[in-house]
Order: structure tokens, then C-alpha cells, then sequence
């Protein structure tokens, strides 16, 4: 049996269902709202600083030296605010404006902080579904009553949820670019953007910092949300395959990466957290130079680390799915 | 009458299935052949799901062989389901997609299904006006016939179909059985499961007897029914005369609890002064006249097959009633 109009159905019924449209039409609502916040910030530092965005610059590295010194600050925020400091002394060198408005400042911004919680949260609300709502409806009787060996149709729901999953990033670019260019204009493809800092506990390494082009950048950034979706999508497939109900397996994935954005922020004395998925999930963070919220996560460590948990859940996924009898 | 020679299309050989503790199923052994419609009767909770899922591959036996045409349905589902059409329980659809695409849906998970076979389907269960509606929009019937194409697609030899009128109106029941008898004399072996003896009694040319997972008995059921106890509704007045007479008769025992003897449905019909007794047939005229010559007006006699419970109490002796009860 070819698995091509296995994944045919999927995909129809991924449609039908209108989760995707869902999704799209979150998007279109949200995406204004930002880049309305967006504006009036910029607009707001315009009239501070008259449109010099080097004041701009300068007065947020005077604002964070000078908390250096203050005791109350924590040893730990201080790390994150002295390689915040070099950063941005590094643009001012080499005259560079990190925030310069525009829509792919604005697509590139947007990226990274959708990383954790917004864009695992679209995933979640396809793949949680995909299996557990043919259990809900019934219809996983009809699905597994046909001459067809169940892997394959696992496989082709694994692969309908991926296509899917990608589309969904791609759709978040296109609708950010689209929307925040009509305020910011489209312009700034060619803006540099710098990457490749590494990270040493309190000090950031130059040597290997380069600039790119910011499309250059959001292609990066696509592809480790892209990947950051995969793993997350791969996860509530599993959460899919063992809870009968979609609503009981929505809430199950939607606590587990609540739960990481929450641990982000306080796990640095706990060291052993940094092994669970949902504390690795702020992969852009690698690209900008953002310190790593636990000591020893760098951008190999969280890839393997993501990579063994969708490769848990897909050994589980498809064990269960292929052994287990469907009784109800 | 279904002739012996012809080939046998399913063959269940000592399955079992224990869940937890329990034996759900134990030691199931019957053969259906090629053109015959067979009964699976037994009371909610004997076993009969668990059974035909088994039969289609949702469930794994824990021992015991099921084949299909020669192919065992678990151990090889791509090659036996190939020839098998079932409903398991309800007939639960793709909601949100129209009946055609649900058929299309399923006529992608089997080669060689063309679009002129979906529409020659269609037209056997007459759903050619409705068939690009919503199945939301249809009514139980229409869904049980949409089930019954789904099931036809693959062009199968063994239709299995579990509890076919529960839910359906009288003038549908009829129409239902008229179709499975219709399918039948083309060729194919039908499986029909039901709690109700005289839907078994109407359909069926063959039955197995099942309760608390084991089967009681097998064969044609117009000779399991005519083994059991026969009871005969009397209608006569004056009354108490009447009775008197009957109850004199070392032939006659007289039925106290007529509400756990016979069908809801004969007791709706049954005039409220009628005398129920338990007799062999051959004494009826005798008992007539006798009660004509004393002065007693006979209004009616009326012979009315038992309950399914009734059969139970005299295949097992009145021991494995209560367990079949219980198991539910």
C-alpha cells in the first residue's frame, strides 16, 4: 500500500477540520496588535532621543552599567547585563542600529520571541488532534478496520503534521513581513545582522562574530523554529497516541511548555533541568547571543537534547499505536 | 438452505482474550461460509464487541487463530481485511466532511477502488440525493447506510455488521433486512450481531449462541428455538373458571411472572385478563374443547417464542444467566 493517499486523507482532513484556518486567522489578529505596540515604542524613542538611535543605544548601555554597581542586583542578572552591554557596544562600533524599524526587524523580533510558547502552541493545536480526535469521534474504527498496516497509518499522519507545521512557520513569516511592513516599511533585507557569539559565563568570545544579511538571519531562525516546531509536534503526536481525549491532550502539552517558560526563569540553580525539552526550546537565543537561562546549554547541547525526546516519543508513538487495542 | 460445500469465509478457531484478570472471551469456535447470513446472539455485555473486534484486527487475541479467506486478519491485516466490510458498533463518520468524501476518504486506503465504484455503492444503499451533504446534517439512518457503502467499497465476502436496526424506525428495520438478505444471495457472508432473538429469528440462517464470553451453542435457529420451552397465551371468559380448568391439566404449568418470561413487546400486545402457561403444543386442542364444553368462550391462543434470557435459562441449565449479567 502506497502512502501517498494515506497522507492525502490526512491532509484533507487537517483542512476540513479547519484547525489550519484557526491558526491563520490567530495570526492575522495578533500580528496587528504587536506591531501596533511596536510603533508606538519606536515612536516614543524618537521623540527621546530626536531620532538618534546611537543616543538610543548609549543611554540603554549607561542604564545597565550602572546597575553593575548596584548590590541589590542579582550575581546572576549582572552575567546576562555585562554581555548585554558588549553587544551593544559592538553595534555602536561597527554602526550598526539592532532595531532599526522595519518589517524584517519586526519578522526577526517576532521570531524570537514566539520560539517557546506561540509557535509550540500553534503546533499543539494540530497535533494534538491528529490522533486522539479519531478516538473522540470513533471514527479510528473505520481507520484501522481497512487492509492497512497501522504504522503506515501513523506515518502518514506524521508526515501530514510536519507539512503542516511547516506551513505554519512559513505562514508566520509571510503575515508578520506582510503586516508590520505596511507601518515600518518593506524594506531592510540587507540590514547586517551580527551572530556567532559564544558565551562563557561571563564573557562573550568576538573572534568568531560576523555579520550576515537579516534575510540571511530569518532564514536561520526559520530553521531552528521549524525544528523547535518538529520536536514539540512530535511530542503532542505522542500526548495523542496515549490520551484518548483531544481536550485532555491540548492541556497536557500546553502544561508541559507553560511549565518550561515558567522553569526558563528560575532554573539556573538547578542545574539538572536544563536535560528537559521545554527549558531548550529558545534556540534563536543562540544566534543573538542571549545567555542561556542554565550553565552548559549551548546550541549543540539543546539540539541533541530536543532531538532525544522526539526520538522518545517516536518509539512510544509507534509502539503503542500498533499494539495497543482499541477498545472504546 | 446454505449448502455445506460452500467455501468457508471466516473461521474463528478457539479464540480467547483476557483483559486484566478476566477472560473476556474464552475458547470462541464457529465457521461462516459464502452466502449464508449468520447470527451472533447474546445478551449486552456477553461478549459480542470484544468478539467482532477481534474479528476485524481493532483487538489482539490472546490466543486463537481468526482467518479470512485463508489470511490471518492479526497476524497478516494488509491481505485478510482486504475481503472484510464492517461497521464495528455505531457508524461513526467523518462528520465535518460530506458522505462522498468520507467514501473517498476510505476508497484511498485500498487499491483498485474507482470513482464509478463509489457511486455504484452509493446507489445500492440509495444515498445518491444526499451523498454531498455534511454527515452532520444526516439522520441515524442515512449514517447506517453511508456505513453499509463504506463497508461495500472493497467489493468484500464478509460483511460484518453489529447491532444493523438498533436505532432505526420500523419501516427502516425492514428495509434493513431486505438489504442483507439481498447481499446475501449474491454470495457474500454476512455476520449480524444482536441482543434481540426475533431479529435473529427474522435474519439469520445460522446462529452462536454467546454469553459470558463463551459460546452456548451453534446452529440453525429455528431448531435452537424450537428445543426451548414453548409458552401459549390464552384469552378467554369467564377467567377464573378457565383458569381452573388449565390449572387441572397435569400437562399445563401456569406462568406467575410473566414480565421475566416474555418480550416487552408481546406483553404491550397481550390483554391485560390473558393467562400464560407453559405446554407442549400437541395439547392445545385438546385443552381447547375441554374448555369450549364447560362453558368457557376462547377468545384467542396464542403461541409466542420465549426471551432470549428464557433460551439462556434452558442451554445452560439456569447457571450462566446471572454471570452474563454481571459481566456487563
Amino acid at each position: 500500500m502506497n502512502l501517498i493517499p494515506l497522507i492525502k486523507n490526512e491532509t484533507i482532513k487537517i483542512i476540513k477540520k479547519k484547525r489550519f484556518y484557526v491558526i491563520l486567522l490567530i495570526l492575522l489578529v495578533l500580528v496587528p496588535i504587536f506591531t501596533y505596540a511596536q510603533m508606538r515604542q519606536a515612536q516614543n524613542n524618537r521623540q527621546k532621543f530626536e531620532g538618534d538611535w546611537r543616543l538610543e543605544l548609549q543611554q540603554a548601555i549607561t542604564d545597565n552599567q550602572n546597575s553593575l554597581g548596584s548590590d541589590r542586583v542579582p550575581e546572576e542578572w549582572k552575567k546576562y547585563r555585562r554581555i548585554y552591554i558588549e553587544q551593544m557596544q559592538y553595534y555602536l562600533e561597527h554602526d550598526i542600529n539592532p532595531n532599526e524599524p522595519n518589517g524584517v526587524t519586526f519578522t526577526r523580533q517576532f521570531l524570537d520571541n514566539s520560539i517557546s510558547l506561540f509557535i509550540p502552541l500553534l503546533v499543539t493545536a494540530v497535533a494534538s488532534d491528529i490522533v486522539s480526535g479519531e478516538r473522540t469521534s470513533g471514527t479510528i474504527k473505520m481507520l484501522l478496520t481497512r487492509p492497512v498496516r497501522r504504522w503506515k497509518i501513523l506515518l502518514s499522519k506524521l508526515i501530514a503534521l510536519v507539512m503542516f507545521i511547516s506551513l505554519i512557520i512559513v505562514s508566520t513569516v509571510i503575515i508578520c513581513y506582510l503586516i508590520s511592513g505596511a507601518f515600518f516599511g518593506y524594506g531592510g533585507f540587507n540590514v547586517p545582522v551580527f551572530t556567532g557569539f559564544l558565551l562563557f559565563d561571563s564573557d562573550v568570545d568576538m573572534s568568531t562574530v560576523h555579520a550576515v544579511t537579516s534575510w540571511q538571519y530569518i532564514l536561520m531562525q526559520c530553521g531552528l523554529t521549524w525544528f523547535v516546531g518538529v520536536v514539540v509536534g512530535v511530542l503532542a503526536f505522542m500526548v495523542s497516541v496515549l490520551v484518548r481525549s483531544t481536550a485532555a491532550s491540548i492541556v497536557t502539552m500546553m502544561a508541559a511548555l507553560i511549565a518550561g517558560s515558567i522553569l526558563t526563569n528560575m532554573a539556573a540553580s538547578w542545574k539538572s533541568a536544563k536535560y528537559l525539552f521545554m527549558v531548550n526550546l529558545q534556540l534563536t537565543n543562540y544566534l543573538s547571543g542571549t545567555p542561556a537561562p542554565i550553565e552548559g546549554m549551548n546550541l549543540p547541547f539543546s539540539l541533541v537534547v530536543l532531538s532525544l525526546w522526539a526520538l522518545a516519543a517516536l518509539i512510544i508513538s509507534f509502539l503503542v499505536f500498533t499494539k495497543q487495542d482499541i477498545l472504546n | 438452505m446454505i449448502s455445506t460445500n460452500e467455501e468457508i469465509v471466516l473461521s474463528v478457531e478457539h479464540i480467547k482474550k483476557k483483559i486484566g484478570k478476566r477472560w473476556i472471551i474464552d475458547d470462541v469456535t464457529f465457521d461462516i461460509r459464502a452466502g449464508e447470513i449468520f447470527g451472533f446472539l447474546g445478551p449486552n455485555g456477553a461478549g459480542k464487541t470484544t468478539t467482532i473486534r477481534m474479528l476485524v484486527d481493532l483487538i489482539k487475541p490472546t490466543d486463537g487463530v481468526i482467518k479470512v479467506c485463508g489470511y490471518d486478519v492479526n497476524r497478516d491485516p494488509e491481505r485478510g481485511l482486504k475481503y472484510v466490510g464492517s461497521i464495528v458498533e455505531n457508524p461513526e463518520m467523518y462528520t465535518y466532511l460530506t458522505g462522498f468524501e468520507n467514501l473517498e476518504h476510505f476508497a484511498r486506503m485500498q487499491p483498485g477502488i474507482t470513482k464509478a465504484r463509489i457511486e455504484e455503492v452509493v446507489e445500492t444503499v440509495r444515498l445518491t440525493e444526499r451523498i454531498h451533504d455534511k454527515v452532520s446534517t444526516y439522520s441515524l439512518g442515512m449514517r447506517q447506510r453511508l456505513g453499509i457503502a463504506q463497508a461495500l467499497l472493497g467489493r468484500p465476502k464478509l460483511l460484518i455488521l453489529d447491532e444493523p436496526t438498533n436505532g432505526l424506525d420500523p419501516k427502516g428495520i425492514k428495509e434493513m433486512r431486505a438489504f442483507i438478505k439481498q447481499l446475501a444471495s449474491s454470495g457474500m457472508a454476512v455476520f449480524v450481531s444482536s441482543h434481540l432473538l426475533s431479529e435473529i429469528q427474522l435474519l439469520c440462517d445460522r446462529v452462536a449462541i454467546i454469553s459470558g464470553g463463551k459460546v452456548l451453542a451453534v446452529g440453525n435457529v429455528n431448531d435452537l428455538i424450537a428445543e426451548s420451552s414453548n409458552y401459549i397465551i390464552w384469552d378467554f371468559t369467564p377467567r377464573q373458571l378457565g383458569l381452573q380448568i388449565l390449572a387441572s391439566n397435569t400437562e399445563v404449568m401456569i406462568v406467575r411472572n410473566v414480565e421475566s418470561v416474555l418480550d416487552d413487546s408481546v406483553i404491550a400486545n397481550m390483554n391485560k385478563d390473558a393467562v400464560v402457561v407453559q405446554m407442549p403444543e400437541t395439547a392445545v386442542p385438546a385443552a381447547v374443547a375441554e374448555l369450549t364444553s364447560a362453558g368457557v368462550s376462547v377468545k384467542s391462543v396464542q403461541k409466542v417464542t420465549p426471551t432470549l434470557e428464557q433460551l439462556f435459562l434452558r442451554m445452560t441449565e439456569g447457571e450462566a444467566i446471572d454471570e452474563s449479567h454481571s459481566a456487563y
